[in-house]
């Protein structure tokens, strides 16, 4: 029973996302499927622009709930992603309180007795009203649930993937002042990363590790299919053709889904029925980002627009 | 079939997946979700959970289709086909001849029920006795290809082979053809067991075959090893390299406060009329790894330089700062072939240029100090790699002494072991003076630790 469910279900995110215009393969809606089942992060890796952001996006418009991102960079600290006091109300509140206090201590004849009549009002200015909460701690405080998105942890340092760890695995985290915080409704929490450097092993054994690489055909196709509706079949067979040729050579930056999507935009706005030298060659610094790898492509445009249209014929 | 699991964490263990308790607790929890009714979706499941990185997916993914395959290889054997085939053709005639007989059933009373079992050809019934008798037998223990035997053995008495024997004998008086039947049946038997065996094998045994290869390639001699394992020891020196930088790359945060600044602490202080309020400290001073590699390419030391410029110019996150000198009659810079070419190329080109030559450490000597004295400096750590046999000529201990005066430290590491030093025309006694350490380096082990005892001196 709960096999025939599970693979249903797997259906059902996989066409959930479709509707929100994002294609996913078999696996990356089983790792979404299962992260909601287990409750568990899930962790992306994959070159730039094959849509690891945008998987957080669609999870989040399929379900409806807020999206909250943390952009990583080096020298994020726990003031800018965790939570923070808010000093300048806190000395704001004192002086207005001024008064007040000397009311409340007019009492006291000695410093120890007025100390000891502060202590009893507890830490009036350490509560809750005075924490500047920042996106990992909103994400735990949304009543609804919502997706968290840790975006490129891999830029970050070290030290922020230990401060990340207890968020993970227990969806709370531990303010000294006033104690731990759990998550109301455990997010969905995905995080990605380009594999710059090697991320710890505590990291990754809380996370499912799914790999995104570049799609196959077929699916590319449907991902331009959905992403720019007014290509027309044959220009979108012939261009993802060619650019799975491209992804062939050496290059430094090879041109991912983001590029595909942007390449099909610009075909259309050009009112180009078919490729051939000549429009690809003008338009090829919308697939590559590199003089370098321009030079190199430039040459063999001629041959690789010849097997895409053969690949498209017997395809 | 959490015991199958279990095991499967095994394999993947052996493919070189580490697989934590945490790890595999998750993916109980992932495959109780999905089931295993769909064999794509549970693969996902698990490579999802286990995998954490790409190249474990991939060893991952292999383990998987080998692992779950298990039974399949027994069910499209040919010849057990055709004699499945065959006996049932045997079986189709038998039934007609005697119609009394068979209407009790093929197999006749009083067997044992491995008998019964093979005589009715039930073969998913076979696999499943296969599998449970492999785990009473415990497979998944199996380490060496010489258990083998052993194994097979003891799964096929799990399944009750002494019992089968006893109806063999008395089935050969009572009901030969039966008996034929059974024996055939039998040898089938044996086969599949073999084959569960061998995968067992290829799955759970790898990770210790691996360890044991390793260990001994370790403690090789570098300098005769097999041409075959050349690639291997490659990988492994590229794993000591790994495991070098790993140590050693990040800055261990330490203590850097040396003495107190007097001078500094004093102009600080001057306010208030010279009274320490706030100190001043000198800061230790660190310095960054150089490394200035000679090394003897001639003859039997040749392939221990091989495997030493390998493992130096892999540290490049370490010791960034590397020049390489290679000679046997003369000396020559190498540093710059090894950065731009492959270790196999490059090696292949040093060799060309000035490999293969009787090894003449005192010209050598004096090329260096000809061109590349000013290579050093006071950081410089020097190392050679030689076995300081000079053929009889003048081995010009006093260059290596200049040497040694203006460089940090001398290391001269010798692929012969200590008792041959000294004797025949080793001038090692007459270097060894100049030299602030002398230590034998002939296998990768011995090599790892003497680059990583010289990198640990910069830290």
């Amino acid at each position: 029973m709960a096999e025939q469910k599970a693979s249903t279900s797997i259906e059902a995110v996989e066409s959930g996302l479709a509707a929100q215009g994002y294609i996913a393969s078999r696996q990356i809606a089983t790792a979404v499927y299962l992260s909601q089942q287990i409750e568990k992060p899930i962790l992306v890796e994959g070159p730039a622009g094959v849509g690891k952001t945008e998987l957080a996006k669609a999870i989040a418009a399929w379900r409806g709930m807020k999206m909250i991102r943390l952009q990583c960079y080096e020298g994020l600290d726990e003031a800018k992603a965790l939570y923070e006091w808010k000093y300048a109300k806190q000395l704001l509140y004192t002086q207005i309180l001024k008064d007040k206090l000397g009311e409340v201590l007019g009492g006291a004849q000695t410093l120890h007795a007025a100390l000891a009549q502060l202590h009893d009002f507890g830490d009036v200015f350490f509560s809750k009203e005075f924490v500047e909460p920042r996106p990992l701690l909103q994400a735990l405080e949304q009543p609804g649930g919502c997706v968290l998105l840790i975006d490129e942890i891999d830029k970050s340092d070290a030290e922020f993937e230990s401060l990340l760890l207890e968020i993970l695995s227990d969806f709370q985290v531990t303010i000294p002042e006033l104690g731990t915080v759990s998550a109301i409704t455990p997010p969905t929490v995905i995080l990605t990363s380009n594999s710059e450097r090697d991320l710890g092993d505590a990291l990754k054994r809380r996370c499912l590790h799914l790999h995104i690489g570049f799609p196959e055909q077929r699916l590319e196709e449907r991902i331009v299919e959905s992403r720019v509706p007014g290509i027309s079949q044959a220009l979108r067979r012939q261009m993802v053709g060619f650019i799975h040729e491209i992804r062939s050579l050496d290059l430094k930056k090879l041109p991912s889904v983001s590029e595909t999507i942007d390449w099909a935009r610009v075909l259309v706005l050009l009112q180009a029925t078919e490729l051939d030298t000549e429009i690809v060659k003008d338009t090829l610094n919308v697939l590559l980002k590199y003089e370098a790898d321009i030079e190199a492509a430039t040459p063999q445009v001629t041959t690789f627009i010849a097997k895409a249209a053969r690949s498209n014929v017997f395809g | 079939m959490r015991e199958n699991l279990h095991r499967f964490f095994r394999a993947a263990r052996g493919a070189g997946v580490h697989v934590s308790p945490a790890e595999s607790i998750d993916a109980m929890r992932a495959v109780k979700q999905v089931g295993f009714s769909d064999r794509a979706i549970l693969r996902d499941a698990l490579l999802l959970t286990l995998a954490k990185s790409q190249d474990e997916k991939l060893a991952l993914g292999d383990c998987f289709d080998l692992f779950f395959s298990q039974p399949e290889p027994r069910q499209d054997q040919p010849e057990a086909d055709n004699d499945d085939d065959a006996s049932q053709d045997a079986d189709q005639s038998a039934s007609s001849g005697s119609a009394g007989e068979a209407g009790e059933g093929q197999p006749p009373e009083g067997l044992g029920p491995l008998a019964q079992m093979l005589l009715s050809q039930d073969r998913t019934a076979i696999a499943a006795a296969i599998a449970s008798a492999s785990g009473s037998a415990s497979l998944s223990d199996i380490r060496y290809s010489t258990q083998r035997g052993i194994f097979s053995s003891r799964i096929l008495d799990a399944m009750g082979l002494q019992r089968l024997r006893d109806d063999l004998d008395a089935l050969t008086a009572t009901n030969p053809s039966l008996a034929e039947r059974l024996r055939g049946a039998l040898d089938a038997l044996r086969e599949a067991v073999r084959d569960t065996v061998s995968q067992g094998l290829a799955l759970y045994a790898r990770e210790e075959a691996e360890n044991l290869r390793n260990e001994i390639l370790r403690n090789a001699p570098l300098a005769r090893i097999e041409r075959r394992q050349v690639a291997e020891m490659r990988v492994l020196i590229r794993q000591i390299a790994r495991r070098l930088r790993e140590r050693y790359s990040k800055p261990r945060k330490r203590q850097r406060r040396g003495h107190l600044d007097v001078r500094r602490t004093l102009r600080r202080n001057a306010a208030w009329g010279g009274v320490p309020f706030l100190t001043a400290w000198k800061r230790k001073h660190r310095d960054r790894p150089k490394i200035v590699a000679i090394c003897d390419v001639s003859g039997s030391v040749a392939q221990v330089s091989d495997f030493f410029l390998l493992l130096i110019h892999s540290l490049h996150e370490v010791v960034d700062d590397v020049h390489s000198f290679a000679f046997s009659s003369h000396l020559i810079e190498v540093s710059e072939i090894l950065e731009k070419k492959s270790p196999e190329e490059a090696m292949a080109d040093i060799m060309s240029k000035v490999g293969f030559g009787s090894s003449d450490y005192g010209s050598s000597l004096v090329d260096f100090e000809k061109e590349f004295m000013s290579t050093l400096t006071p950081q410089t750590t020097v190392i050679v790699l030689g076995d300081a046999r000079s053929n009889n000529l003048d081995p010009r201990a006093d260059i290596l002494r200049r040497i040694s005066e203006r460089s940090k430290r001398v290391v001269w590491l010798n692929p012969e072991g200590r008792l041959a030093w000294g004797f025949g025309d080793s001038e090692m006694p007459r270097y060894a003076t100049f030299c602030s350490v002398v230590r034998q380096c002939a296998t990768a082990q011995q090599l790892e630790r003497a680059v990583s005892d010289i990198v640990a001196t910069y830290q």
